[in-house]
């Protein structure tokens, strides 16, 4: 039994990662190798879809953490939405609205990535 | 409330069953689902830290979890007998400072003291490891 899935796919040219189920120090190597794959590929626009993700724990937290300073030296960055409020308060918690583009929607993180993409 | 007990392999895998024994335990309790998920959290923290940290991820041994109540409170007892600590050294991160720095662990201990009302440590050198979880039912 699998108790977490990503699904990725392309929307306008950013990347997007859907995450669904239970995101824990178990599950937290998928999301890891995900990121991991994107970076290698040198694809630093990546939006996190929250939309089905049930729980997140500080592991989870903690691989957002671990990739967030190199996608942004390569002016990229990780945008998180649709997040449930069970998922966000545990960010909130943690203050991580002060360091992570958190939207309501992957259109609202689109239109961010556009307007810091120079033309 | 009749205390319950439950053993688990020190195995991140077994963390969901740890977090479903403790949900159903906080709603009997009388939690609402916004409390229930914060006690599970703090326990899935505690455990992942024992996992990591007191067995170094050897799922040979076990890891005990005992709900119960007292003077009112709702409390949960984790206990193993891996690495001991002294809790004296565990440090609470800043975390201004931790998100201005990309820091990575160490978040653990923040969200189960954020989450509940009491965290306690108990080391029993060369026995046991002991923490305690507190939550009080909002008035």
């Amino acid at each position: 039994m699998s108790d977490f899935r990503i699904a990725q796919r392309e929307h306008e040219s950013v990347h997007v990662l859907e995450l669904r189920g239970y995101l824990d120090a178990h599950t937290a190597p998928k999301l890891e190798e995900a990121l991991q794959g994107l970076l290698n590929n040198e694809r630093y626009n990546i939006i996190v879809n929250c939309k089905d993700l049930s729980y997140i724990s500080s592991a989870g937290l903690g691989v957002f953490m671990a990739f967030i300073e190199d996608v942004r030296k390569h002016k990229g960055d990780i945008k998180l939405t649709n997040m449930t409020p069970k998922v966000y308060n545990v960010f909130d918690l943690l203050g991580f609205p002060l360091l992570y583009d958190i939207l309501k929607d992957e259109h609202e993180a689109v239109r961010r990535f556009k307007e810091a993409t120079p033309r | 409330m009749q205390q319950q007990k439950l053993h688990i392999e020190s195995r991140t895998d077994r963390l969901i069953a740890v977090r479903e024994f403790v949900s159903v335990a906080a709603r009997r309790f009388g939690f609402a689902e916004e409390d229930v998920s914060k006690i599970a959290l703090a326990v899935d923290e505690a455990c992942t830290n024992i996992i990591k940290h007191a067995y170094k991820f050897d799922p040979t041994k076990s890891i005990t979890v005992i709900v119960g109540s007292r003077n009112g409170a709702f409390e949960i007892l984790i206990q193993d007998t891996g690495k001991e600590f002294d809790p004296a050294m565990i440090q609470t991160p800043d975390m201004k400072e931790y998100l201005a720095h990309y820091r990575r662990g160490g978040l653990g201990v923040y969200l189960m003291k954020s989450l509940m009302d009491k965290v306690e440590y108990k080391i029993t050198p060369g026995q046991k490891n002991e923490v305690r979880l507190t939550k009080f039912l909002p008035r």
